[in-house]
C-alpha cells in the first residue's frame, strides 16, 4: 500500500523545521524500477530506511546524496535542490558513508578523518586551524582521540567504522547518510553506534538517514521509519506505525510477531520459528 | 614514522632534502675519472681560475650531468608517485602505461632510418613517446572518462605490443647500431647535449609544481572514484590532468636517457616509508629522493669502471633489485 504526503504539506512543515525533502523522485536501472517516491525527514532527527534486499533502499540513498539524477522528481534539502550544486558544494552539505574496503594504501585515523575537510578546502593546499579543530571535534564526538596516530588499517571493525563517521562528522554536513554502518559489527558496537547517530543527530541538528537490516535498532533508535518493497515506499512514519506483523511479514516474505520491546517501549518484531 | 602534512613540516622536509641534496650533488662534482677535491669543485663552480682544467671538467662536464641526473630522476620518482595514485597501486611505475616503449620505438626507428634521422632520437622518442599516450588515453577510456582499470589493462596490452616490434626491429639493425640501443634501451646520461638539459629543465620542473597542486585531490582519489566523487573531487578532470602530467614527465626523462629502472616504483616506496601517502609531503620527497638517487647512481656508473663507464641504469637495476627485497622483507615481516 503506497502513501504519499501531498506535496504541499511536506514542503510547509520540513521547510520551517529545516530538512530533507525528497520530492516524488523514481529512477530506473535496467531490471530494476523505482517508483515516484516522496518522503521526509527533519533535522535533529534519524531517520532509518528499512526493506528486503532489493527494495532499491542503497539506490535511494545515493539518489539522496545527490550524484544520481533521477529520472524525474528533486531531492531538497534545507528547501535548496541538491542537483543544482557542484560536486563540491554538494560535499559541503551531505555526507555519505558507506561499506569501505581497507585501502591499499595506510593512512593513520587522523588523516583519514581529515580527507572529511576537502570539500571545505577551496583553493587551499593545507589545511587552516580551523579545519584541524573539526577534526578534532570529530575524533572527540567518536571517542576516537586514543586511536589517532594508529594506522587505519589496524583497527578492528567496529573502531574502523567509527572512523568513518568521524570522517563524515569532518564535512560538518546538514545531511548524513549512512548505508548499514552497523554490517559486521557486534551487538555492543551496534548500539553504541545507533545510539551516538542519534545523539549526534540531535545536538548537532543535522538530517540523519541511515539504511540498515537491523530492524530492532531501527524500531528503538529511529524517529521515523521508511519501509521500501520492490522500488516502491510501503509506509513511512513512527515505528508504532511502520513495524505492523502483516506489513513485515509481507515485505520480508516471513512470519514475524511484533510486540513491544519492554525496555523501551518500542516495537520489536521476532521472526516466527518455522 | 610519519609527519604530519602541515604547511611547516612540509617545509622543514623540504630544506632537509635539499640539503642532502647538495651534499649528494657536491660529491658527485669531486668524483669521477678525475678525482677532484672540494676546493678545486668549490673555485669552478664560482667561475675562477677558468683555465684549469679541474674548473673545466666542472663546469662543461660535469654540472650539466648532474643537473640531467637532478631532472631526470625527480621526473621518473614523481610519475611513478602520480600513477601509483591515478591506478589505485602501488606497484605501478612510470613505464606500466607504455610510454617508454613508444619512445624506445621511435628512437630506434630514428637509428634504423640512420642518418640525420639519428641524432634527432631524442625528438623522435618523445613523438613515439607522446603518439603512445595519446592511443593509450583513447583506449583507457570506459562511458567517456578514464577508469584506472581500462587504462592499466590499455597500458599494459599496448607496451607489449610495441615491445615486440621493437625487438622485431632490432633483427634489422647492424650490430654496431644494436650495441648502442642496448644501451639507451637500459639507461644512459652520457649522450645527452647541453641544449637539451636547458630545454628539459623548465618542462620537468612546472609538470611537477603543476603536479604538486594536485596533491590534496590525489590523496582522496586514493580511497576510490565514487568516495572521492563524494567527497566533491572532480575526478575526471583530476585524473586527465595527473595522467598527462605523469606521462609527460616519463616521456620527457625517457626521450633523453632511456628507461632507467626501479627509480620510478623505489623511490616513492621509500617515500611512503619515511613520510606516509599523503602526497603534499610525498612528492616533493620523491622529487627530490629521485634526483638524489639518480645522482648517486650515475655517480657510480662514472667511478666504478673509470675511465670507462657503465649505462646508469645497470646501476639502478643492480643496485634496485637488492633494496626492494629488503624493503619487501621488512614490510611484510
Amino acid at each position: 500500500m503506497n502513501l504519499r504526503f501531498p506535496s504541499t504539506t511536506i514542503h510547509s512543515t520540513a521547510h520551517a523545521a529545516g530538512g530533507l525533502i525528497v520530492d516524488s523522485v523514481s529512477f530506473r536501472y535496467a531490471q530494476f524500477a523505482l517508483a515516484p517516491l516522496c518522503l521526509e525527514a527533519r533535522a535533529g532527527e534519524l531517520t532509518a530506511i528499512i526493506g528486503p534486499n532489493g527494495s532499491g533502499k542503497s539506490t535511494l540513498l545515493e539518489i539522496l546524496s545527490g550524484h544520481l539524477k533521477t529520472v524525474a522528481g528533486g531531492v531538497y534539502l534545507d528547501g535548496q535542490n541538491l542537483h543544482d550544486l557542484s560536486p563540491r558544494e554538494r560535499a559541503r552539505k551531505v555526507g555519505l558513508a558507506r561499506q569501505e574496503t581497507i585501502l591499499l594504501f595506510s593512512f593513520e585515523v587522523r588523516e583519514f578523518v581529515r580527507q572529511g575537510r576537502h570539500p571545505h578546502l577551496g583553493h587551499s593546499l593545507f589545511e587552516s586551524p580551523e579545519d584541524e579543530r573539526w577534526v578534532e571535534w570529530a575524533l572527540e564526538k567518536t571517542c576516537l582521540q586514543e586511536f589517532a596516530r594508529r594506522r587505519v588499517m589496524e583497527m578492528s571493525s567496529g573502531e574502523f567504522q567509527r572512523a568513518v563517521l568521524a570522517r563524515t562528522l569532518a564535512q560538518r554536513p546538514r545531511l548524513v547518510l549512512l548505508d548499514e554502518p552497523t554490517a559486521n559489527l557486534d551487538i555492543g558496537y551496534q548500539v553504541e553506534m545507533f545510539r551516538l547517530l542519534r545523539e549526534l543527530a540531535r545536538s548537532e541538528n543535522f538530517v540523519g538517514v541511515v539504511v540498515t537490516h537491523e530492524l530492532n535498532l531501527a524500531a528503538a533508535m529511529a524517529d521515523h521509519v521508511v519501509l521500501l518493497h520492490a522500488g516502491q515506499c510501503l509506509r513511512q512514519g513512527k515505528p508504532e506505525d511502520v513495524f505492523q506483523a502483516d506489513l513485515l511479514s509481507q515485505a520480508f516474505r516471513t512470519p514475524v510477531l511484533v510486540d513491544r520491546n519492554p525496555s523501551s517501549g518500542r516495537p520489536r518484531v521476532t521472526w516466527v520459528a518455522p | 614514522m610519519s609527519i604530519s602534512s602541515t604547511r611547516k613540516n612540509v617545509l622543514l622536509l623540504l630544506l632537509a632534502l635539499i640539503a642532502a641534496l647538495v651534499v649528494a650533488d657536491l660529491g658527485a662534482l669531486a668524483l669521477g675519472g678525475v678525482h677532484l677535491s672540494l676546493g678545486e669543485v668549490w673555485s669552478g663552480l664560482l667561475g675562477r681560475d677558468s683555465a684549469s682544467q679541474a674548473a673545466a671538467i666542472v663546469r662543461e662536464i660535469r654540472l650539466p650531468r648532474i643537473l640531467l641526473a637532478m631532472l631526470v630522476g625527480a621526473a621518473l620518482a614523481v610519475s611513478g608517485t602520480g600513477l601509483q595514485a591515478l591506478l589505485r597501486n602501488p606497484l605501478a611505475d612510470p613505464y606500466v602505461l607504455g610510454i617508454s616503449s613508444g619512445a624506445a620505438l621511435g628512437a630506434i626507428l630514428a637509428l634504423w632510418v640512420g642518418g640525420r634521422l639519428a641524432a634527432a632520437s631524442p625528438l623522435t622518442a618523445f613523438a613515439g613517446a607522446v603518439l603512445t599516450m595519446s592511443w593509450v588515453y583513447l583506449l583507457g577510456r570506459r562511458a567517456g572518462r578514464l577508469s584506472s582499470y581500462t587504462l592499466l589493462l590499455a597500458g599494459v596490452v599496448t607496451a607489449s605490443f610495441l615491445s615486440a616490434i621493437i625487438l622485431f626491429v632490432l633483427t634489422l639493425l647492424s650490430t654496431r647500431d644494436v650495441r648502442g640501443t642496448a644501451f639507451w634501451l637500459m639507461g644512459d646520461l652520457s649522450t645527452v647535449p647541453n641544449v637539451q638539459i636547458r630545454l628539459l629543465f623548465p618542462a620537468i620542473a612546472i609538470a611537477i609544481l603543476v603536479l604538486y597542486g594536485f596533491s590534496k585531490d590525489l590523496n582522496i582519489l586514493l580511497l576510490g572514484e565514487e568516495e572521492a566523487a563524494h567527497l566533491g573531487v572532480n575526478v575526471a578532470r583530476v585524473e586527465t590532468a595527473v595522467y598527462l602530467l605523469a606521462s609527460l614527465l616519463t616521456g620527457l626523462a625517457v626521450s633523453v636517457s632511456g628507461a632507467i629502472g626501479y627509480l620510478g616504483l623505489l623511490v616513492p616506496h621509500l617515500g611512503r616509508m619515511l613520510v606516509g601517502n599523503d602526497h603534499r609531503a610525498l612528492i616533493p620527497t620523491a622529487a627530490f629522493g629521485g634526483a638524489i638517487m639518480l645522482v648517486l647512481s650515475d655517480t657510480l656508473a662514472r667511478t666504478l669502471v673509470a675511465p670507462a663507464e657503465l649505462p646508469v641504469g645497470a646501476v639502478t637495476a643492480v643496485a634496485g633489485a637488492p633494496v626492494f627485497i629488503y624493503l619487501l622483507r621488512r614490510t611484510s615481516g
